[in-house]
C-alpha cells in the first residue's frame, strides 16, 4: 500500500521570517533600553540600606495626624474621584455613541469621537492636572477636571466597544415594531449595555480613586497635596500616615465596586 | 395616515409588485417579485437557504431597502416611506423571528409590552408610561400563548419555544394588519414547532390578517398553510394551494430528488 505523505506547516515561510524578525527587534530594543537607562551600579547596590532607612523614619505612623489633616483630605480626594467620574459620563456617553458603528454609520462621526477620545486617552492625568492648576489655579477644580478628561478615553473607549457587542437580533426586532430611534436606543441598546457601562464606571472610578490621591503632587487637591508637604518637611511618619489612608481607602474602594458589579449582572 | 378601514372590506391586504433586490450592483438575489396577499390566513414561502426568502420579508417592512419594485400597504407604496411614516407603516407589520430576538434582560411582560414602541413616544418608553389597556393586553396576549406564569421572568430564562410564544405575543401586540415570520420554527423540536404554528394560525383567524411565514418544512407548511409561494433563485415559481405543490415543483424549487421520499 502507498501512502502519500501530506505536507502541513502551521506557517509559510514568509510568516516563519516575519516572526523571527519581531523576536530579533524585541531583544534589539530590550538592550537598546538598557543601555540607555544608565543605571548607576553604587546606588542599585545602595538601596536596601536606603530603603530600610526610609522605613525606619516612616516607623512609628503618626496616627494622630489623621483627624489634623489625613482626614479632610481623603475625603477631598474621594469627592474629586466621584465628582470626575460623573463629569466624565456628560462626554463619554456621546462620544461612545458616535463611535460604535452600530449606531452612527458614518466614518466622520467616527473619526471625530476617536479624535477625541484618544486626545484625552494619551494625556496622563497628571498632565491634565497641570494644564487645569495654570488655567483655574491650584485646588479641587483642577482635580475634578483632570480626572474627568483623562476618563473620557478611557470610558468613552470601552462603552463604544460594549455598545457595538450588543445583540443586534433585538434591534432588528424593535426597529420592527416602529419605534423611534430613541425608544429603540432606550429600551434595545440600554438594557443590553447596562452591566457593561456600571462595570466600567465602578472600574474608572476605582482607578480615579487612586489617581486622584497624586494630583495633590502637581497642587491639584486631596490627600496628594497633605503627602506632598510632609514630605517636603521629612516628616516620614506623616507620609506613611497618608500612604495607609490612601492604601485602605483603594482597598475598600475595590471591595465596594466587587460587591455592586456582583448584584448588577 | 389614511382613515382606518373595516378589515373585512379590504380587498387586499398587500401587494407587491416587481420587487428587485441587488447587495452587490448587478447580482440581484430577487428578481422581480409579485405577489398579492388577498385574503387572512397563513402563507407559506419555501425554498432552499439563500433563495432569497428573509430578504423578501425584510423588504416589507423595510429592515432592508429594496432596490425597485412597488409595496403597497395601507394605500401607501412602503418602498417609498421615510422616517416617521415609516414608523407608523412598520408599527401595522408584526414581525417573528427565527432567533426570537428579544430583549434578553428584560423581563418577559415587558418583551411583550415592547410591541407598542411604535405607539409611543421615547420619554414615555423610558419611564415604562404604558397606558392600562396595553397592559392589560399584554397579559391577555401571555395568557393566550400561556406563558402568564412567567410574566415577570427575565426572558433569557425562558426556552426556545416559550421565547419563541413571547416573540409571537409582541408581534401581535403591535395590533398588526399582517404578520410575518422569518423561519419561526427553525430552531425548534418538530412538537413545539407544530405549537408554534397553530399559534400563528390561531391569531391570524383571530385578529383576520394574513401570516406570510417562511418555512424550511414543506410539510409542516402545507399543513398550516392555506397558500404556498415556492421561491427558487430569486423568482416565485409556485403560488397555489399547498395541494397543488407536485413532486415537479419540489424539484424545480429545491434542485436534486434524491430528499424526496
Amino acid at each position: 500500500m502507498n501512502t502519500i505523505d501530506h505536507h502541513w506547516q502551521r506557517f509559510t515561510l514568509k510568516q516563519k521570517l516575519s516572526r523571527y524578525a519581531v523576536y530579533l527587534v524585541l531583544v534589539i530594543a530590550f538592550v537598546q533600553s538598557i543601555q540607555s537607562v544608565e543605571v548607576i551600579p553604587e546606588f542599585l547596590l545602595d538601596a536596601p540600606e536606603q530603603m530600610a532607612d526610609m522605613f525606619s523614619r516612616m516607623w512609628p505612623i503618626d496616627f494622630a495626624y489623621y483627624p489634623v489633616a489625613v482626614h479632610d483630605a481623603m475625603v477631598e480626594t474621594l469627592n474629586i474621584a466621584t465628582l470626575g467620574t460623573l463629569i466624565t459620563l456628560i462626554f463619554a456617553i456621546p462620544l461612545a455613541l458616535m463611535n460604535a458603528s452600530n449606531i452612527v454609520n458614518s466614518a466622520w462621526c467616527h473619526w471625530i469621537s476617536r479624535f477625541f477620545l484618544v486626545s484625552s486617552r494619551s494625556v496622563n492625568s497628571l498632565v491634565w492636572a497641570l494644564l487645569f492648576v495654570s488655567i483655574f489655579g491650584p485646588g479641587v477644580i483642577a482635580g475634578v477636571l483632570a480626572i474627568a478628561f483623562r476618563s473620557i478615553g478611557f470610558v468613552g473607549k470601552l462603552l463604544g466597544e460594549a455598545i457595538e457587542e450588543v445583540n443586534m437580533g433585538s434591534i432588528e426586532a424593535l426597529k420592527a415594531t416602529g419605534a423611534s430611534w430613541m425608544s429603540i436606543l432606550l429600551k434595545g441598546y440600554w438594557p443590553q449595555v447596562l452591566p457593561a457601562f456600571f462595570s466600567i464606571v465602578l472600574f474608572r472610578w476605582d482607578i480615579n480613586v487612586r489617581e486622584s490621591a497624586v494630583l495633590g503632587l502637581v497642587g491639584a487637591g486631596g490627600i496628594g497635596v497633605v503627602l506632598d508637604d510632609s514630605m517636603n518637611l521629612f516628616q516620614w511618619d506623616r507620609v506613611a500616615m497618608s500612604l495607609l489612608a490612601i492604601f485602605v481607602i483603594v482597598i475598600l474602594a475595590e471591595i465596594v465596586v466587587v460587591n455592586i458589579r456582583k448584584r448588577l449582572i | 395616515m389614511s382613515v382606518t378601514q373595516n378589515t373585512a372590506e379590504r380587498s387586499n391586504f398587500l401587494e407587491i409588485r416587481n420587487l428587485k433586490k441587488e447587495y452587490t450592483a448587478g447580482n440581484p438575489i430577487l428578481k422581480g417579485i409579485d405577489i398579492n396577499i388577498t385574503e387572512p390566513g397563513i402563507v407559506a414561502i419555501i425554498g432552499p437557504s439563500g433563495t432569497g426568502k428573509s430578504t423578501l420579508l425584510r423588504c416589507i417592512n423595510r429592515l432592508i431597502d429594496p432596490t425597485d419594485g412597488q409595496i403597497l400597504f395601507d394605500d401607501a407604496d412602503l418602498c417609498l416611506a421615510k422616517g416617521a411614516q415609516l414608523r407608523k407603516l412598520r408599527r401595522q407589520v408584526g414581525m417573528v423571528f427565527q432567533e426570537y430576538n428579544l430583549v434578553e434582560r428584560l423581563t418577559v411582560i415587558e418583551n411583550v409590552l415592547t410591541g407598542r414602541l411604535g405607539y409611543m413616544s421615547a420619554w414615555q418608553a423610558w419611564r415604562r408610561k404604558f397606558s392600562q389597556e396595553d397592559i392589560n393586553t399584554a397579559f391577555e396576549l401571555l395568557d393566550a400563548v400561556g406563558l402568564t406564569e412567567h410574566a415577570k421572568k427575565r426572558a433569557d430564562s425562558l426556552s426556545g419555544g416559550q421565547r419563541q410564544r413571547v416573540g409571537i405575543a409582541r408581534a401581535v401586540m403591535q395590533n398588526p394588519r399582517i404578520l410575518l415570520a422569518d423561519e419561526p420554527t427553525s430552531s425548534l423540536d418538530p412538537k413545539t414547532a407544530v405549537e408554534i404554528m397553530e399559534l400563528l394560525e390561531r391569531f391570524s383567524a383571530e385578529k383576520n390578517i394574513p401570516a406570510l411565514v417562511n418555512i424550511h418544512d414543506v410539510k409542516l407548511a402545507s399543513r398550516f398553510a392555506k397558500r404556498m409561494i415556492g421561491m427558487s433563485n430569486g423568482i416565485v415559481v409556485y403560488d397555489g394551494p399547498p395541494e397543488g405543490i407536485t413532486d415537479e415543483h419540489l424539484k424545480q424549487i429545491y434542485g436534486g430528488e434524491s430528499w424526496l421520499v
